[in-house]
């Protein structure tokens, strides 16, 4: 029984696999990765799950870098409880954590998964949880209990629950498709496509919005659009170019830039008022801001010094502090939610990288290194991770890199190119 | 492609220089072989001026055929004209000056290197340098609009220094004749 659901499961598995339009492959773990076995859960039913709960999460965590996944091949026995549980073998595999559960059908209608965590050294049960959804909710369960696991291994806020939007195009870029999905790349939504580029996106605080830029009309505008809905609205649209959006933390402020004739400046709009205050004034290019957590500060590019530099700026005084110095070449700062790093492109010649800067000591750290033509970082919601665009092969395709550098991953696209990728806010 | 336009306009150019230099003994020949201007000649004649306006035919020809030129390219993170496109930009000024209902569109593109709103803007300060040089060769700024796509729409799809020339571009394209 527990073996022909076993099968079930995998042939679930891979076809939930093919279904996703990018996915995760982990190029380097992280030294530190726990082991951790996640054994399929067992389902009593009769009719395969819809999903293969315990293989997502076997998923999401073995693809976060800090768990070294077991490959279910490797594993002797399938215990979906804690008294089935023969530590010993776990032992013998080198397992830390094992996640035992089964799923069934809840009294009251839906799934219920009901799942332990057992802490292979000390032979006890660390956690016990219960959890219960539709049908059409499995996925976010098991993100839920991939959260779940991940915070209490590791102390850090899971991600598995977040979203990714992108754009993807083809190489004559003739279209343009803008799409949002799941952090690991199923379920993919598209939110708007165009024959002109589309570009920036960026989400709002409360995950309902994406912001982005269109060449619909034949110039850069900034257009609004409610995932939920599909409505949209054009905000920014003065004459010349409009674009690089960026939503204050407090989602009351849209910070962008604007240019007529070749002097790009940031300006401000308050959103509830819809009044515009230009926030920066030089003849150098001014461009990418990046609001800090106090709502009043934005880390912005600058080519005030010749080349691109990141700059921090004091909106309510104007002030402007220099704020990268090493390389000919720093620019698209992006700030972890604590705002204690900033995280950037730097580069010159053929070679452009992701690097992280410690606010605090100013030290600069250069992530990558396997890629080349390095651009849009973003980072996760969690500050563990950055997700950005690179080429490989001929192709951009999204990767991505724990903020410590220590585990990399590639999200190659199935299909054409893969390009400016944004991590959505945790949504609760 | 480009630079055969641009041989086949000078070989029309020398030859607008040569047949006036039949006619008048005033031409300093190789002042105008080298900047391929028009040959101004005075005092006209009935003879020599059917002479005189079929160098004008030919230094037209010329300029239309330095016109079919309308990609210009750019340095890594400049947005500098290059000496080489001054002659054709030069001729796109002059048409849009003689044709006030004329109207171009200048894009202006990058490579794909750095950051792709780094980029819009430079592609901006690329479209606007190449707006000033035809502003100050006669045309007005109500006939010409600037749009920058940045690293969006490359011409050439290669990842390397070939294709990257190729991409730091702007392009001049006609929205009126």
């Amino acid at each position: 029984m527990v073996i022909r659901s076993f099968f079930m499961i995998l042939v679930l598995m891979l076809s939930s696999v093919s279904r996703a339009e990018l996915v995760i492959e982990v190029t380097q773990g992280k030294q530190s990765a726990i082991p951790i076995a996640i054994v399929p859960f067992s389902w009593e039913g009769t009719e395969a799950l819809p999903e293969d709960i315990s293989g997502i999460v076997n998923n999401d965590l073995g693809s976060s870098g800090y768990f070294r996944a077991l490959d279910r091949g490797l594993m002797i026995t399938y215990p979906d409880n804690p008294d089935d549980m023969v530590f010993a073998d776990w032992r013998n595999l080198k397992q830390d954590f094992v996640v035992v559960g089964r799923v069934t059908v809840a009294p009251e209608g839906g799934y219920a998964v009901e799942f332990h965590v057992m802490d292979v050294h000390n032979r006890i049960e660390m956690l016990h949880h219960r959890v219960k959804g539709a049908e059409n909710q499995l996925r976010d369960i098991s993100h839920y209990i991939s959260d779940y696991i991940f915070k209490r291994l590791t102390g850090i806020p899971g991600v598995f629950s977040t979203k990714l939007v992108y754009v993807t195009t083809n190489p004559e870029r003739t279209r343009f498709n803008l799409s949002f999905a799941d952090a690991d790349g199923a379920r993919e939504q598209l939110i708007f496509r165009s024959d002109a580029p589309v570009l920036s996106p960026a989400w709002s605080p409360d995950g309902r919005y994406v912001a982005y830029v269109s060449f619909e009309n034949g110039h850069s505008e900034i257009f609004f659009q409610e995932l939920a809905t599909g409505t949209r609205t054009k905000v920014v649209s003065f004459d010349g170019s409009n674009s690089a959006p960026a939503f204050s933390p407090d989602g009351k402020k849209l910070a962008f830039v604007h240019s007529t004739l070749g002097n790009p400046e940031i300006y401000v709009m308050d959103l509830a008022s819809r009044k515009v205050t230009q926030v920066t004034d030089h003849y150098a290019i001014d461009t990418e801001p990046q609001w800090m957590n106090d709502n009043r500060h934005i880390m912005f590019t600058s080519s005030r010094a010749g080349g691109p530099q990141i700059y921090k700026l004091d909106t309510q005084t104007g002030s402007v502090q220099r704020q990268t110095f090493e390389g000919r070449y720093n620019a698209r700062p992006r700030l972890t939610d604590d705002n204690s790093k900033m995280v950037f492109v730097t580069g010159g010649g053929d070679r452009f990288h992701i690097a992280v800067q410690d606010l605090e000591t100013r030290r600069v750290r250069v992530l990558t290194s396997n890629t080349a033509l390095d651009e849009s970082p973003s980072v996760a919601p969690n500050g563990s991770m950055i997700i950005y665009a690179t080429t490989e092969n001929d192709r951009n395709i999204l990767a991505a890199v724990s903020v410590d550098g220590e585990a990399q991953f590639r999200l190659p696209s199935r299909f054409g190119d893969v390009r400016e990728p944004a991590w959505s806010p945790i949504m609760n | 492609m480009q630079k055969s336009a641009l041989i086949k306009a000078m070989g029309v150019a020398f030859a607008a220089v040569a047949i006036t230099a039949c006619s008048s003994n005033s031409v300093d020949e190789g002042d105008a072989l080298t900047t391929a201007q028009p040959v101004v000649v005075e005092e006209p004649t009935k003879k020599v001026e059917q002479v005189t306006l079929s160098a004008e035919e030919l230094q037209a020809q010329a300029d239309a055929q330095l016109r079919e030129m309308t990609v210009f390219y750019f340095d890594f993170d400049e947005s500098t004209i290059k000496n080489e496109a001054k002659a054709a930009l030069t001729a796109h000024a002059k048409y849009l000056d003689a044709n006030a209902s004329a109207k171009v569109t200048l894009e202006g593109h990058a490579d794909e290197r750095g950051t792709p709103e780094y980029n819009m803007a430079l592609g901006e300060r690329r479209a606007v340098a190449v707006r000033r040089f035809l502003m100050a060769n006669g045309a007005d700024a109500s006939q010409i609009s600037v749009v920058s796509f940045g690293e969006e729409k490359p011409a050439a799809m290669g990842h390397t220094e070939s294709s990257w020339a190729k991409n730091r571009r702007v392009e001049i394209k006609y929205t009126a004749k």
